[in-house]
């Protein structure tokens, strides 16, 4: 496609052709700019000529000028792409609601192909009738709507050990807010009936996906019936394969590699299964050598997405837009503050809107910058009083050989000519 | 400590008093059948219910795992690159960097049954025997040291093994520890005095560049720019290193619908084979090209010594020999690294040579 060659009228090159060619090239270029912007002061071809039709794309992508607005992963970080993982750009986004095509990827044997027709669920164990559901019959019950994040408990985990990785997309990227629509996991638990599962307190879920990693997970029975849903629609379309087409559980707040993906099947038991995803994998090793399991939900958290190290400051003093996001898996987020000198003052940030309980929530804080070195902190506050820690709070508790649930305080080092870098600070 | 996580004995049990008895059914779905409950309800629980019926020795284990196991975990269990390792460990967890396997780590035996029984081998999940998961299991035990070479794992012996970090997890506990010390929002004078760096990062640059010393911004935006004509440069760049011979040779015609077909069989290949612009060695080697190529040519990929002799000797990967090696790669060429069962079926075989064929033109 050019925007050159089209249109009749005086293009800026066939003006500035022009004017070498009576060898006053600099003189008129001069002018041109005296008199203004060419982009304003000339008829532009987009602005005489004619664009695409409607279904040159039947379904849109991003322009290609956001064709760096992508997921990547860290390829040395794991043995095979197909158990992998990658990460959102976050630092590129704004908002809340993270499109699907570049929402973080999290396999651990590859994204599966399944139809519609080819889905089942099954609801067995201690239930009055065990039950097999197809596809349609998931659409006929009444539906849920909402939004929630969802994150790894590896995010920022590579930061534990020091700063790592070089951008907001590297060390947060494993999040990603979407608007979910499905039915609740309740409404199909009281389908199968629960009479048979007796006194509910002491009973869990076991929920498992139809891949080959099957990445099952022990659910206790309260959060099934809380606020778990079995959901089919992702920002108001279809899921994606990676995300777990046709159907992926949704578990508020608590740790990504619950919202088991191709959800296949729903057990109740009355003790949990110990899976390699809940006692290998996804335990917390203290300084002690002991190691804590069940750490489900996700601590309040919060990074400033821009600037960032992927994302400097090109525009020189003046007015900038510093933002970030927030969230907490334990409710809803009330405050986040900014510090510009690495926490040793605060000031609040302005949500953009007000918290929802565990889904991001965009924050900016809108400065005139001097030009002088900065040292960009941002802090979350939740509705249950807590705040964001810094790293040196959690290795205090937990030693250094944790590697998920790092919710510490992220620090970017920018510098005179607005560059930044992820740094620790004393 | 208590069994129970801290958070069910809150507030929140509103959720459970809700008489679920008392909802309207709605009558959707069906009942499952006893069939299709045992087809998918294999989970073993840590004192051993629902473990299946069957045995397995070590010594079958170690055959077994040598065969199914070995490529990524190690003939010893000991990991292969950054697969990973299955032994070792022991008492590493209170230092820098423990190692976790599953004698180090792992709390429950039932664990490594339940996984090794629905997840692996990596790409053949579900293909393996109760006997020969008791097998493999027996074997990783073996290799942590935890049993002699004489035990045989059953049903009944199953509990006869506790994994030495049985008692080495706690429930979280972060509502004690944490919760209530994570409260100050302080808003001056939080620190001392102006903060220093104390960290600078480890990787500057864009992470999957190696070139460390490009500021990450400039790397993200020369991606960026890249990114407007990358075919191209690709296609050049593959021109280039095209020998002559084979730009000499003529297009394969091509079955578009068996390609279709051949790339659905190739997902049993795909753990370890890339093809395509952006594959890369791993556990096997890239596979563009491969038909009608010389065998053991792939650059940068360590072959098996069997593969170097039959190289020398001049194989070279036309449809015979192809069909012959996929039909039973072990039976074909004894000791070559390639642990895969083979293709059963000669369809299979048909749709993935041309499925091959596509990739090598």
């Amino acid at each position: 496609m050019s925007t050159e060659t089209k249109g009749t009228g005086t293009s800026r090159r066939g003006f500035l052709k022009g004017a070498a060619a009576t060898g006053a090239a600099l003189g008129a270029a001069g002018a041109a700019r005296a008199e203004g912007d060419p982009l304003i002061t000339e008829v532009q071809e987009w602005a005489s000529g004619l664009g695409e039709g409607v279904d040159a794309t039947p379904y849109g992508m991003p322009i290609e000028f956001e064709g760096d607005v992508i997921r990547r992963n860290v390829e040395w970080l794991t043995a095979d792409t197909i158990s992998s993982i990658n990460f959102t750009p976050i630092h590129a986004l704004d908002g809340t609601i993270t499109p699907q095509g570049c929402a973080f990827e999290r396999h651990h044997s590859g994204a599966i192909t399944l139809k519609k027709e080819d889905y089942r669920l099954m609801i067995n164990g201690l239930v009055d009738t065990p039950l097999v559901f197809t596809y349609e019959d998931l659409e006929r019950f009444p539906r849920a709507q909402q939004t929630f994040f969802l994150e790894c408990a590896a995010n920022t985990g590579m930061e534990w050990a020091g700063s790592q990785l070089n951008g907001a997309q590297y060390t947060h990227g494993m999040i990603h807010n979407m608007e979910y629509t499905g039915v609740s996991l309740r409404t199909l638990l009281e389908e199968a009936g629960l009479d048979a599962a007796g006194d509910l307190k002491d009973k869990w879920v076991y929920v498992e996906g139809a891949d080959a990693s099957s990445n099952g997970r022990s659910i206790p029975m309260e959060k099934a019936l809380d606020d778990c849903m079995v959901a089919f629609k992702a920002n108001g379309e279809a899921l994606r394969m990676e995300h777990g087409y046709p159907v992926r559980l949704v578990v508020p707040g608590w740790e990504g590699n619950m919202w088991v993906k191709w959800l296949r099947r729903i057990e109740v038991m009355d003790k949990p299964v110990e899976s390699r995803e809940e006692t290998s994998k996804y335990t917390d090793t203290l300084e002690d050598g002991t190691s804590r399991k069940w750490t489900w939900a996700m601590d309040a958290k919060s990074v400033v997405t821009s600037p960032s190290p992927q994302m400097p400051i090109k525009h020189g003093k003046g007015p900038l837009v510093i933002t970030g996001l927030a969230w907490s898996g334990r409710g809803a987020i009330t405050a986040v503050d900014v510090s510009l000198d690495g926490g040793v003052t605060w000031q609040e940030a302005r949500l953009a809107e007000p918290g929802k309980p565990m889904a991001l929530t965009r924050f900016y804080l809108d400065i005139n910058w001097d030009g002088s070195e900065m040292f960009v902190q941002s802090r979350a506050m939740d509705d249950t009083g807590y705040v964001q820690p810094t790293k040196a709070q959690l290795r205090e508790v937990r030693g250094l050989n944790s590697i998920y649930h790092n919710n510490c305080i992220q620090t970017w080092h920018v510098n005179a000519n607005g560059e930044a870098n992820n740094v620790e600070v004393s | 400590m208590s069994k129970f996580p801290k958070f069910l004995m809150a507030a929140s049990v509103a959720a459970l008093t809700a008489a679920p008895a008392m909802a309207e059914k709605l009558g959707l779905g069906r009942a499952a059948t006893e069939a299709e409950i045992a087809a998918w309800n294999l989970d073993v629980f840590p004192d051993g219910s629902n473990l299946p019926a069957g045995k397995g020795d070590v010594w079958t284990g170690e055959e077994v795992f040598a065969e199914a196991c070995a490529v990524c975990h190690g003939e010893f269990a000991e990991g292969a690159g950054n697969w990973p390792k299955l032994a070792g460990g022991a008492d590493t967890l209170d230092h820098e960097d423990p190692l976790k396997t599953v004698g180090s780590y792992w709390p429950y035996l039932s664990t490594t049954f339940d996984y090794v029984r629905r997840s692996m081998p990596f790409g053949a999940a579900g293909t393996l025997s109760d006997d020969d998961v008791y097998a493999i299991v027996a074997y990783i035990l073996y290799s942590n040291d935890l049993v002699d070479d004489d035990f045989v794992l059953s049903k009944e012996t199953f509990l006869d093994v506790e994994l030495p970090n049985a008692e080495g997890f706690i429930v979280d506990d972060r509502a004690d520890t944490e919760y209530g010390t994570f409260t100050n929002r302080c808003m001056s004078d939080c620190k001392p005095g102006a903060v220093e760096i104390t960290t600078t990062v480890v990787f500057p640059g864009d992470p999957n560049s190696g070139t460390d010393a490009t500021p990450i911004s400039q790397a993200v935006m020369g991606t960026a720019a890249a990114a407007a004509a990358p075919a191209e440069a690709e296609v050049t760049e593959a021109a280039a290193e095209a020998p002559a011979a084979e730009e000499a040779a003529p297009a394969m015609a091509l079955d578009a619908e068996l390609v279709a077909k051949g790339e659905k069989v190739f997902k049993k290949c795909k753990a370890c084979h890339k093809v395509g612009d952006k594959a890369k060695n791993g556990t096997g080697p890239i596979l563009n090209g491969v038909y009608g190529r010389a065998a053991g040519t792939v650059d940068g990929f360590k072959y098996s010594k069997p593969m170097l002799a039959a190289a020398e000797g001049g194989l070279v990967w036309d449809e015979a020999e192809l069909s012959g090696y996929l039909a039973n790669p072990r039976k074909y060429m004894k000791g070559t690294k390639m642990s895969f069962a083979g293709l059963k079926k000669d369809k299979d075989i048909a749709a993935i040579l041309e499925f091959l064929k596509s990739h090598s033109q």
